[in-house]
């Protein structure tokens, strides 16, 4: 079953048609990665997902459930989008911590404010959390008391205080220095390890093979090609995708 | 008269000028928020009424608007002034220093990353938890220090009460040097708001230092 199914998803910023009728699913259980140039669509296709752009048309299901739907060519949102905004987290490129709550406030907050949960129950699980993620020492720390990793790995955790079914990232090592993106990938390796459902914009590529069960590649606002890591890394039979990984091989 | 005997006239005069700062501030500071949010509507004439209010207030002399409110009833509607001056003392100081207070809110909550909104968004946040838990919090802590500066000017500005003739600090100061005929009640008024905003500079230290437990 699929937790996400994006369908012919449209999206233009003024003149600039940014996705191109994109078609999109995620399976329980499964890691996707996308991959793709600068300026090709990678954040807005989340930020879409995430609600946090709206389509100009097309569909957005979450577990089977209308999130959007196009009604005489433009989409309508569903009423409730709170209740799927429950089903998702996202992991920013920039983390986006709160920077007045400590470390277990950053990742208790919502669960008990939002989901209305057991604060001592939520806590519970959100010590658990720091010590499987080697944060435990961190709790009362401040998030401008952490280095650019270990915030990141907040920002994950807080994610998943929400227990979310499926979690976003985009370009979760983008902003950290190149010796600290080694244990961010190690804690999403992890969370891949243990059925995490997961969609992950990245430019680390050998990350991605490693990780992913499927990898999307997006040029230009459309789905150029996607399939099993080995496949499209190994293989790829498309002039573009080839391109793009030349590119990268260089660099 | 003695040195005492001034002072202790003009502690009198010191409870009112207590009171137009301390009500000013209760309203003012509330009021200020509430028209910082109205002009950051997105309804463009409810923008545009605040901005005017805002840009009316501060570009008019606090002294003219103490004396409309004061005496703008009467002339307008034949309305007695009352006998308590206080009411559109505070009145006209609260209608001032809201436009002023409002305009450092806008510049705080303008000041605040996006990325803040989106990620409490994503969290499942309603807009009134957004503003309240995440956003208040980290725009007080921004504009704390432009709100000293401006209580440090409400303290000095109190004195221009005496342009309605109310009996504050400043008004009983100037009629005791007249009566006198001496400088010294100036100097004693002008030790009076000296040592008052050494007191709100202190407090407010006080609260900036305990506000920052984190790095913005
Ligand atoms: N809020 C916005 N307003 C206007 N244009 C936007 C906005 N967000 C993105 N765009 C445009 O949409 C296009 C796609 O941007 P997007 O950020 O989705 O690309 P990306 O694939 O994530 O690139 P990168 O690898 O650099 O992150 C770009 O041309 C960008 O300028
Ligand atoms: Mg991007």
């Amino acid at each position: 079953m699929s937790v996400l199914a994006m369908s012919n998803i449209q999206k233009s910023f003024g003149s600039n048609h940014v996705l191109k009728d994109i078609t999109f699913h995620v399976d329980k259980g499964e890691v996707v990665s996308i991959i793709g140039p600068s300026g090709s669509g990678k954040s807005t296709l989340l930020r879409c997902a995430t609600f946090l752009e709206t389509i100009d048309s097309g569909t957005i299901r979450y577990d089977d459930r209308n999130a959007a739907e196009t009604v005489n060519g433009k989409a309508v949102y569903a009423k409730n989008l709170n209740d799927f905004r429950h089903i998702f987290g996202l992991v920013f490129q920039n983390f986006n911590l709160f920077p007045h709550f400590s470390v277990l406030k950053n990742m208790m907050d919502a669960p008990v404010s939002v989901l209305h949960r057991n604060k001592e129950e939520v806590r519970e699980e959100c010590m658990a959390l720091l010590a499987k993620m080697d944060l435990a020492g961190k709790a009362d720390a401040y998030p401008c008391e952490l280095s650019g990793g270990q915030q990141q790995r907040v920002s994950i955790v807080r994610a998943l205080a929400m227990k979310p079914e499926i979690l976003f990232f985009d370009e979760p090592t983008s902003a950290l220095d190149p010796e600290l993106t080694g244990e961010v990938l190690k804690v999403i390796k992890q969370l891949a390890d243990e059925k995490m459902t997961m969609v992950i914009v990245t430019h680390e590529m050998p990350f991605a093979r490693a990780v992913s069960d499927r990898v999307v590649f997006m040029d230009k606002g459309v789905v150029v090609e996607q399939g099993k890591p080995e496949e499209l890394f190994g293989q790829t039979q498309n002039e573009r995708t080839k391109q793009f990984l030349q590119n990268y091989s260089n660099t | 008269m003695t040195l005492l005997n001034i002072i202790l006239k003009m502690a009198e005069g010191l409870e009112k000028t207590c009171a137009i700062f301390f009500l000013t501030l209760l309203f003012a500071i509330p009021l200020g928020m509430i028209v910082a949010l109205l002009r950051g509507s997105k309804f463009k004439i409810i923008s545009a009424i605040a901005r005017v209010y805002i840009s009316v207030l501060r570009g008019t002399p606090l002294m003219l608007q103490l004396i409309a409110v004061t005496y703008g009833p009467y002339y307008l509607f034949g309305i007695s002034i009352s006998r308590n001056k206080l009411i559109p003392v505070v009145i006209a100081f609260t209608i001032n220093y809201a436009a002023y207070f409002a305009e450092i809110y806008r510049s705080g909550i303008d000041s605040m990353p996006i990325g803040q909104y989106e990620a409490a968004q994503v969290l499942g946040y309603s807009k009134i938890q957004t503003f309240f838990k995440i956003i208040l919090p980290q725009v007080i802590r921004r504009i704390l220090p432009s709100l000293t500066n401006e209580i440090v000017t409400l303290v000095k500005d109190t004195s221009m009460a005496f342009t309605v003739s109310y009996q504050e600090m400043f008004t009983i100061g100037k009629q005791i040097a007249n009566s006198q005929t001496s400088f010294v009640p100036f100097v004693v008024t002008g030790v009076f708001y000296y040592v008052f905003n050494a007191v709100v500079g202190f407090v407010m230290g006080r609260v900036e230092k305990k506000m920052s437990y984190y790095k913005i």
